[in-house]
């Protein structure tokens, strides 16, 4: 347990270390999770848009 | 022995490319979770406390590969965008475009993680010289490529302006990496450098390769990610594409 606490602490420089180790990581996730994101809104519009897609190429094959 | 040819133009074409990259992202991204568990891991606990710093060097691990990947990414970006101009193929263009986000976090990271290094280190957070000066035009050039790209309606015009920006200032990542021997400055020596031996203990030199190559593998992972999501949105009325989405449903 006490080693543990001695590791945090940084030996005084704590903030700084983990300030820096923090937020990269968070801005790194985040990017990830954003792009998941736009991913599945990317698919959702394609679905929306889906129907019209059919017609036209219903279309296509018939001409 | 007959050797297979791949032929590689075929993954210039967006609809090869796509499936492609949907295949490598798992790959990379197993190994960016690998590299950056072990790097760390090494970084935290093997190596020892700098004799001079004590333990805020550790930030060493996360700022030097972040500063790397922003230098790297930077040229990079250059060199898509110019293949981009020169042979007028998309997926180029696209991939220059998924690029400059990256580049524009790892950026952002190298200067956040120097300030909080150079806080208790040099006793500022900040001062005008010449390393930090061009790595902050280095970050601009990037939020200016991205909202360049963003604020023109007409893809192929976003693409040529924006590859023009990558390209010209591409001269901005030699004045970086040689700005700690061109000029007086606070900013240390280069740690790593081509030719001669590194200036850390072997151990702590590890933990700061393997920290590279995980933001490399991260890099990768999450280009193909963003190349995937522009080529979907860029070609979401060709053929290929509306057809796969509707499998996919």
């Amino acid at each position: 347990m006490k080693a543990w606490a001695q590791f945090f602490e940084m030996g005084g420089y704590a903030f700084y270390v983990w300030g820096s180790y923090g937020v990269a990581l968070l801005l790194m996730a985040a990017e990830v999770l954003l792009l998941m994101s736009r991913r599945r809104r990317g698919s959702l519009r394609q679905s929306a848009e889906a129907p019209k897609m059919k017609v036209l190429k219903e279309n296509e094959t018939t001409t | 022995m007959a050797r297979r040819k791949i032929n590689w133009y075929k993954y210039t074409s967006p609809a090869n490319f796509y499936p492609l990259a949907g295949k490598l992202i798992p790959f990379f991204a197993i190994l960016t979770a690998l590299l950056l568990a072990v790097g760390l891991y090494v970084g935290f606990f093997v190596a020892p406390k700098d004799a001079v710093q004590g333990e805020a060097y550790r930030i060493i691990y996360i700022h030097v590969p972040a500063a790397w990947m922003a230098m790297f990414l930077y040229l990079l970006m250059a060199v898509y965008a110019g293949l981009g101009l020169a042979f007028n193929a998309r997926i180029w263009a696209m991939m220059a475009a998924a690029i400059a986000p990256t580049g524009a976090m790892f950026a952002f990271i190298s200067l956040w993680t120097g300030a909080l290094w150079g806080r208790p280190m040099w006793g500022t957070w900040w001062v005008w010289d010449a390393r930090l000066t061009s790595t902050l035009i280095l970050f601009f050039l990037y939020l200016g490529f991205i909202s360049l790209q963003s604020a023109i309606e007409d893809t192929r015009r976003a693409d040529r302006a924006g590859a023009l920006l990558a390209l010209v200032g591409a001269v901005n990542v030699p004045i970086i990496y040689f700005s700690v021997q061109w000029w007086n400055t606070l900013h240390q020596g280069a740690t790593l450098r081509l030719g001669r031996s590194a200036s850390i203990a072997p151990v702590m030199l590890a933990a700061l390769l393997i920290m590279i190559a995980a933001c490399w593998m991260y890099s990768i992972t999450v280009t193909l990610m963003r190349v995937r999501n522009i080529i979907m949105e860029r070609e979401r009325h060709a053929p290929w594409a509306a057809e796969l989405l509707g499998e996919a449903k």
